[in-house]
C-alpha cells in the first residue's frame, strides 16, 4: 500500500531525510524507530503529503502522492505528532467536519463519527469542547479523526506520546487490530512498543535506515543475542571457557557461542558439562537479544552529534 | 466547491464560539458612527449623502480587517493544525479560499450592520440609492483587497501580531499611494505622469468612484487583481514553507 523510493528531504543544507526506502503492505505495523531528530516526523510528513519529497517517490496504493495528491490523500489517515486540532470546536462537532471534508454525508458520516466515537472512547465528552479536554482525550480525539473515514493506510506519528501506562496499552491493542485490515506505520521511541504492536520495525538515524526487520530479528542483532546465560553451583569460568567467550553476570555465567545461532548445541553441551562436573544448575537462559542494546549500538545519540 | 465551502463554515464559525467577533462588529460600529457623525460631519454636510460615511472606511478597515485576518494561517501554524488541514484531500487554494471567504462573509455582516445610516439618511432626505450601494459595492471589494493582504502577512508568521503590522504596513503603503497630501507632495519633484503611475496602486483612487456611485470596469479589475494577486501570493508561501 505505501511504496517509498530514494525519498530525499533537505532543509538548506542539512539532509533531513537522506535516501530512504521502504514498503509496508496491507496487515502490516511497521514500527518507525530513531533518536529524536532522526527524521521519523519528516518522513511521516512526506508520506502525508504535507512536505514535497526533494527527490524519490512515495506512492500510496498506487497513487503518487506529488502527482495525485487527492486519491493519495483520500486512502490516508494521519495522526500528526502531538495531534494538533481545533481548540474552539466540540468532539462531535470536528469529527463531523473531518468526515464532511472526507466526503462523507448525511447517514454515513453520522454512523462514521458513531463508530470512531466507540472505537476510541470518547462517548464521555463528546459535546465538550475540545480545549477542556485532558491530553489523553485530546490524543484520542485526533486518532479517531484520522479513523474516520475507515483509511486503508495508518500513518500515526507519536500515537502514544504522553499518554498514561493504561492508555498506551490500549492504543497499542487498537495498533496491533487495525494492523490487520490497513497498512499501517507508526513512529514511536518507545521500544517496548514494538514487541506490543509491530510486526515489522525500521530503526533510521540521520536520515538513513540503519535497520530493518521483524523485532526478532532486530533483537537478533544483539550482541548478547544466542548467548546462554547459566547459574549453577560449582560452575567455574575455566570449565566454561571451553565451550566459547565468558563473562559473568550478577554470579551467573554468559556463555557466548562462536556461531549465533549454534544457541540450541551450545544449550547442550552446557547441560553435558554441569552432569559431568555435578554442578548443580539453578537456572539457564537463552539470550534472545535486546532492542535497547542495538538500538543505543547503531544510532547515535544528540550529544554527539555535531 | 464544497469542500471550499465545508472549510468556510468551520471558520465562520469559530469567529462566533469566541468573544472577540462580537467585539470586533461592536467597535466597528461604534467607528463608523464615531467617523460619520462627528469626524465626518454627517448633519452639518447638509446633503443626503453616505459620503461622510464611505470617505472614511479605507482608514477604518485599516486597523480592523488586519485584526481579523491575522489568525488566518498564523494561528494553524502555530497550532500545528496547518498540518491537519493540508494532509485531508484538499488542495491549498482550496484551504486558502474557504478561509477568505469565512473571514470576508464576516466582514461583509459587519458591514451588513451598518444599516442604520442607510435608514437614517432616507428618513431625513432623498439620497441616490444606487450610489449608495455602489458605495456599499465598494467598501466590500476594499475590505477584501485588505483581508487578501492580511492572508498574505498571516501565512509568512506564526505571530498574529507580526501578521497584523506587517498588514497595516502594506495597507497603508496601498492607501498612501493614492492620499492627496502624499501625491501633492510627490508631484513637486516628478512627472505627472509618475504620480498618476503611483496613484493608479492606491486603493484611494479606484475606491473614489464607487464612492460617487460610478460602477467602472478599471476599479472592479483592481480589486478583484489585489485579492487575486495577494491570495496567489499566500499560496506560494505556504508551499514556500514546506518545501524547505
Amino acid at each position: 500500500m505505501i511504496r517509498i523510493e530514494n525519498l530525499v528531504k533537505t532543509f538548506g543544507a542539512k539532509r533531513a531525510v537522506d535516501g530512504i526506502s521502504f514498503t509496508v503492505e496491507r496487515g502490516e505495523v511497521l514500527g518507525f524507530l530513531g533518536p529524536n531528530g532522526a527524521g521519523k516526523s519528516t518522513t511521516m510528513r512526506m508520506i502525508t503529503g504535507f512536505y514535497p519529497p526533494t527527490a524519490g517517490r512515495i506512492t500510496i496504493g498506487g497513487h503518487d502522492i506529488v502527482e495525485e495528491p487527492l486519491a493519495a490523500k483520500r486512502l490516508i489517515g494521519y495522526l500528526p505528532e502531538n495531534a494538533p486540532s481545533y481548540p474552539d470546536m466540540t468532539v462531535r462537532g470536528f469529527l463531523e467536519w473531518i468526515a464532511a471534508m472526507r466526503g462523507l454525508e448525511g447517514d454515513a458520516r453520522k454512523k462514521a463519527v458513531a463508530r470512531v466515537v466507540e472505537r476510541c472512547f470518547l462517548e464521555p465528552v463528546l459535546e465538550q469542547s475540545i480545549e477542556t479536554l485532558s491530553k489523553g482525550y485530546r490524543h484520542r480525539t485526533c486518532l479517531a479523526q484520522a479513523l474516520v473515514h475507515d483509511p486503508d493506510v495508518l500513518v500515526l506519528d507519536e500515537p502514544t506520546d504522553g499518554l498514561d501506562p493504561n492508555q498506551k496499552h490500549e492504543a497499542r491493542n487498537l495498533i496491533r487490530e487495525l494492523g490487520r485490515t490497513k497498512a499501517v506505520v507508526f513512529s514511536t521511541h518507545i521500544l517496548e512498543e514494538v514487541d506490543a504492536a509491530c510486526t515489522r520495525a525500521i530503526i533510521i538515524d540521520r536520515g538513513r535506515i540503519v535497520a530493518n526487520g521483524t523485532p526478532a530479528e532486530l533483537r537478533a542483532m544483539s550482541e548478547i543475542a544466542g548467548a546462554v546465560t547459566v547459574q549453577a553451583q560449582g560452575a567455574t569460568e575455566a570449565k566454561l571457557a571451553a565451550l566459547g567467550r565468558v563473562e559473568r553476570v550478577d554470579g551467573a555465567f554468559r556463555v557466548y557461542p562462536a556461531d549465533k545461532k549454534a544457541t540450541a548445541e551450545l544449550t547442550r553441551a552446557i547441560l553435558d558439562l554441569a552432569a559431568r562436573e555435578g554442578w548443580r544448575v539453578e537456572g539457564l537462559r537463552t539470550e534472545e537479544g535486546q532492542l535497547d542494546e542495538v538500538f543505543r549500538r547503531i544510532t547515535l545519540p544528540d550529544t554527539v552529534r555535531k | 466547491m464544497k469542500t471550499v465551502w465545508t472549510i468556510a463554515r468551520r471558520e465562520l464559525a469559530s469567529y462566533f464560539t469566541s468573544p472577540l467577533a462580537y467585539v470586533f462588529l461592536v467597535i466597528f460600529l461604534l467607528l463608523a458612527g464615531f467617523f460619520t457623525f462627528t469626524a465626518g460631519a454627517f448633519f452639518e454636510r447638509g446633503e443626503a449623502s453616505l459620503a461622510a460615511f464611505f470617505a472614511w472606511h479605507p482608514w477604518l478597515y485599516l486597523v480592523l480587517v488586519p485584526a481579523v485576518g491575522m489568525r488566518l494561517w498564523s494561528e494553524e501554524r502555530r497550532a500545528g493544525t496547518l498540518e491537519l488541514l493540508l494532509t485531508l484531500p484538499v488542495t491549498t487554494a482550496q484551504a486558502i479560499l474557504g478561509k477568505f471567504i469565512a473571514s470576508w462573509l464576516f466582514l461583509a455582516l459587519a458591514l451588513a450592520l451598518t444599516f442604520p445610516v442607510v435608514v437614517t439618511v432616507n428618513v431625513l432626505g432623498d439620497p441616490d440609492n444606487g450610489a449608495i450601494v455602489a458605495g456599499y459595492l465598494g467598501s466590500f471589494l476594499l475590505a477584501g483587497a485588505y483581508l487578501a493582504i492580511t492572508s498574505m502577512t498571516s501565512a509568512m508568521t506564526r505571530s498574529q501580531v507580526v501578521a497584523f503590522i506587517l498588514s497595516i504596513v502594506l495597507c497603508l503603503f496601498l492607501i498612501l499611494a493614492g492620499f492627496s497630501p502624499v501625491t501633492d507632495l510627490l508631484s513637486r519633484w516628478a512627472s505627472p505622469a509618475f504620480v498618476d503611475a503611483v496613484a493608479a496602486f492606491s486603493v484611494i483612487t479606484h475606491f473614489d468612484g464607487f464612492q460617487k456611485g460610478v460602477i467602472d470596469s478599471r476599479d472592479l479589475v483592481f480589486f478583484i487583481s489585489v485579492i487575486g494577486f495577494a491570495l496567489f501570493a499566500t499560496g506560494v508561501i505556504i508551499r514556500g514553507h514546506r518545501a524547505g
